[in-house]
């Protein structure tokens, strides 16, 4: 058993996506947590493998050699805790996505009450929900019982009645799914989670106990529109644990390592997302974006509130089509700079779902995969801004609340060849307002982070303040309501000990300030024409003391939502200056 | 670098796993010769049932009821049997709408699982059953030609291979289709057209193994009843100079087409197998490898996507591509002489 959390020095992380594994090394030096290396495989979750090991054993080789630290023994276990000598480490965190989305049936009493909480919760992870069973189907028993055992899912959640409340209706749709996987032999029976009505819970106990795996979480509808998920979240990444463990060879060795910590890789992003929300500012949000091959994750903490949902349809990797089912062609083909075939397109992406690992090596499919994930992000907050706390949508759930800061992780992120990339398809895919600071997690640490902060939130805390997260610059985004060229927002920046630049930002366009990155720099705003700048109101400025980023400040003054030409030579003019202004 | 590797095989020894996702009843015996379409093993994957509430038709109460069952769990009854009563002096009884099985009776309820077609699972590709695993599935060995492909309509079944094909960049057009292809595998080249498709289905063809298709007409292909199979990918792209060969050189041979959709994950991959009598040398081909020099790959995306060529060497570090991705990458020697840096992760090995 590894030593507790508290006491460890030296950590390792284990992150296994559905592309790439990797392995962390966190060490104590000078006091302080760092983050010393990472180690990366390919994943081996594929058949022939279906083995997760040899992926995690080749990231350790990696790993090792980088840090010329021995972490696996001659009988090729994993040394933990660490020895005198200085091999091995104390403890281990670690997180998965790799593995299929698991198929979800949702059961509740109604559509848009405890349904709508069912899936909510099933958002927060890995699935794919691939039937909804609820009193408003009408459907008789015989047919739900049919439909469940046709597809065969994964788990069935079940939901439905508040505390106290509704009882014979709950139960009598919980037949339906007791007699499946009764049906089913004991080696093929489903999970079930049961969030519904506690006071039903030893009924449920005595009814479905027998029939198979039973997890049974609080009520995420407790009391009508009350939505609590919490407990129902981590019975829920518990049993994406079990199930994974069951399906690929290599994953329950993983956990004990762990000390039965292993968490999806999302619930983990998380939990560090919402942990930030406690640190920072409390009047806004913080957002975290993970654009990952399997999916892509959104999560968004209000003040220790989190957000979260998991887009499997919206991963760049096997899932790629799935874009092409929530946006018509056309609607991607509108943030290109190339000018492309709307079947070249198409192709691109199908073809990309066939070899998700591969990597653009032409300036068109580098474009296409950058504009897929843009489309990534927006649709993804199209399904999330509805669940954002309602004094947030300061503007309306088609804009983004103000978030300080926002997080974000994903290859096609921190492969682009240049942070300008980076920051103009972050800039297009969430369209930020107010001000913000855009921080890139280079490396893909903070699933690893979210797994630590619950029990060591020092670890966490001193790996986030490091420079091992990248501050991509602060973004300014005025909003109003002008003309394309009206100046809109007065900036004047006053670099410590240095020069002071005054600049006009008008309506439509991008204007970066450099200054030297790690140096601080003092911000006057002044916003024009009634704009909004997310510092108290219309019209109202104010001043700032940021600490340059990557690429400065950036004025991102092209409006919310940003509109394009419709003219597609203008378009192409327009977005190819902006990359230039971005140094793209 | 662990690699994909993707087998376009003259000659070579092939092991296939076929397995139900539930437990059924396995229909052939170790050491039986089957071909593609025969039905390996069966199971009841898609069960239709009946809930019969046995308490209202009797007019009781539920444990009341049950006092007048007929019937057990287990048992089989047929359509019209009494499963419950006689009760009272109009001796009302429920009888069986259906033949099949008692699931359960009890509570005032009786829950019957129908009778209905189990599912068979197809053997996929000719060949001789060498394992059995118990009410599961078997396992089938065979030798022959391979050649594997990207995407498949699900669909399995053999036929004479007719090669079409007049070119790697041939374009497969209504007017190259007719009767006399009815029942064979017809090899194409690129598809746009969806009646194509159409006039493939009625003709009927046993099979249509494709170089490209246009994305445009994937709906359409998965309702096909034939088996669809693509090679390459989607949008216009050539058939790979290996398999071009491989195909053509094979036509008129008897060929099996398995066009079951690619799942990494559980290691399925729509594949066309030409069964030719082994040789004492042929052997199992690997799964996945390691990038090494001297290996001869297919590169997977533009500009060079589809072609052919030897990895010559494997360079240290991360490079540049053209576009400045930083990336792994290997000099591939391709089939006309040039020599270009391709990312690894863009390349698979052939086989």
């Amino acid at each position: 058993m590894p030593t507790s959390l508290v006491d460890a020095d030296s950590l390792l992380a284990i992150d296994v996506g559905s592309v790439t594994t990797r392995a962390f090394m966190f060490d104590v030096v000078d006091g302080r947590y760092r983050f010393l290396a990472a180690g990366s495989a390919a994943t081996t979750a594929n058949a022939p493998f279906s083995d997760v090991g040899e992926g995690i054993r080749e990231a350790l080789e990696n790993l090792q050699v980088i840090t010329g630290k021995v972490l696996v023994g001659g009988d090729e276990r994993l040394i933990i805790p660490s020895t005198l000598d200085g091999s091995g480490v104390d403890m281990v965190a670690a997180t998965i996505s790799a593995g299929p989305p698991l198929k979800v049936v949702l059961v509740g009493l109604l559509e848009d009450v405890s349904l709508e909480s069912a899936r909510h919760l099933a958002s927060t992870t890995y699935v794919r929900v691939v039937e909804t069973l609820s009193l408003n189907d009408r459907k008789k028993t015989e047919t739900r019982i049919d439909s469940i055992l046709r597809l065969r899912p994964d788990l069935v959640l079940m939901t439905g009645g508040t505390d106290g409340g509704a009882s014979q209706s709950v139960l009598k749709l919980l037949e339906a799914v007791g007699l499946a996987n009764y049906w089913l032999p004991q080696e093929n029976r489903f999970e079930v989670l049961y969030a519904g009505n506690q006071q039903l819970e030893d009924e449920v106990r005595a009814t479905f106990g027998r029939l198979g795996p039973l997890h049974i979480a609080p009520n995420v509808q407790p009391e009508l529109g009350v939505e609590r998920l919490e407990g129902a979240k981590v019975q829920l990444a518990d049993i994406f644990r079990i199930i994974r463990s069951r399906q690929l060879t290599g994953v329950r060795e993983l956990d004990n390592w762990s000390g039965g910590g292993l968490l999806p890789t999302a619930t983990s992003f998380g939990r560090v997302i919402r942990f930030l929300s406690q640190v920072y500012d409390s009047a806004k949000g913080v957002l975290g974006v993970d654009i990952g091959a399997s999916a892509t994750t959104l999560a968004a903490g209000f003040a220790g509130q989190l957000v979260q949902a998991v887009y499997p349809h919206l991963g760049l990797g096997h899932g790629a089509t799935g874009i092409l089912h929530q946006a018509t062609v056309s609607e991607i083909k509108r943030w290109l700079h190339v000018d492309l075939a709307e079947d070249d397109i198409r192709h691109y992406i199908y073809n990309k779902a066939l070899y998700p690992n591969g990597v653009p090596e032409t300036h068109e499919d580098l474009a296409i995969e950058q504009v897929m994930a843009r489309m990534a992000m927006r649709l993804a907050l199209r399904g999330s801004s509805p669940n954002f706390p309602p004094q947030n949508l300061r503007y309306g759930p088609e804009f983004l609340p103000h978030f300080e800061p926002i997080v974000a992780t994903g290859s096609v992120l921190t492969r682009a060849p240049n942070l300008g990339q980076t920051v103009l398809m972050l800039l297009d895919g969430l369209q930020p307002t107010g001000v913000t600071t855009l921080v890139l997690d280079q490396n893909h640490i903070s699933p690893a982070l979210g797994v630590t902060a619950a029990v060591n939130p020092l670890l966490a805390a001193q790996i986030l303040e490091s420079n091992t997260f990248q501050n991509l610059g602060t973004i300014i985004s005025p909003i109003g309501d002008a003309k394309p060229g009206t100046p809109v927002l007065r900036v004047r920046m006053s670099i410590e000990g240095g020069s002071e630049t005054t600049v006009d930002v008008k309506q439509g366009s991008i204007e970066v300030l450099k200054f030297p990155q790690g140096q601080e720099a003092q911000l006057s705003l002044t916003p024009l024409q009634r704009y909004d700048i997310g510092m108290g109101g219309p019209g109202r400025g104010g001043r700032l003391r940021v600490r340059g980023g990557a690429l400065g400040v950036i004025i991102d003054a092209r409006g919310r939502p940003i509109t394009m030409p419709g003219d597609p030579v203008r378009r192409r003019e327009l977005i190819a200056k902006w990359r230039w202004v971005l140094g793209c | 670098m662990l690699a994909e590797i993707t087998h376009f095989l003259p000659i070579t020894a092939i092991r296939r796993e076929r397995m139900l996702p539930l437990p059924g009843k396995v229909l052939v015996r170790k050491g039986q010769k089957v071909s593609a379409t025969d039905a390996v093993a069966e199971a009841k994957l898609y069960p239709e049932h009946i809930l019969l509430d046995i308490a209202r038709g009797l007019g009781l109460q539920n444990e009341k009821a049950d006092r007048y069952l007929q019937c057990k769990a287990g048992m089989r009854v047929a359509q019209g049997d009494v499963l419950a009563g006689p009760v009272g002096w109009t001796k009302r009884v429920v009888r069986s709408p259906r033949g099949g099985r008692v699931i359960l009776a009890g509570d005032g309820k009786i829950l019957i699982e129908l009778d209905s077609t189990p599912f068979e699972l197809k053997a996929g590709i000719p060949g001789t059953v060498i394992d059995l695993r118990e009410n599961r599935g078997v396992t089938i060995e065979t030798s022959g030609a391979l050649v594997q492909g990207v995407w498949g309509n699900g669909r399995i079944d053999y036929g004479l291979m007719f090669a079409l094909v007049r070119s790697p960049e041939d374009v497969l057009t209504t007017d190259r289709l007719d009767v006399s292809m009815r029942g064979s595998v017809v090899i194409g080249g690129y598809c746009e057209d969806v009646e194509v498709l159409k006039l493939a289905e009625s003709l009927p063809l046993r099979g249509l193994v494709l170089a490209s298709l246009n994305a445009s007409l994937l709906s359409e292909a998965v309702k096909m009843s034939m088996p669809i199979l693509v090679l390459e990918g989607f949008g216009r792209l050539p058939m790979n100079v290996a398999a071009y060969k491989l195909l053509t050189t094979n036509d008129k041979r008897e060929a099996a087409v398995n066009a079951e959709n690619w799942d990494r994950f559980k290691g399925i991959r729509p594949e066309i197998v030409i069964p030719l009598p082994a040789t004492a040398s042929v052997k199992l081909p690997r799964e996945v490898g390691y990038f090494e020099a001297g290996q001869q790959v297919r590169i997977l995306r533009d500009p060079h996507k589809g072609e052919i060529g030897k990895l010559i060497a494997l360079q240290t570090g991360l490079n540049k591509l053209s576009n400045d991705v930083q990336t792994k990458t290997g000099v591939v020697k391709l089939e006309g002489g040039d020599e270009v840096v391709i990312a690894l992760v863009n390349c698979e090995i052939l086989e």
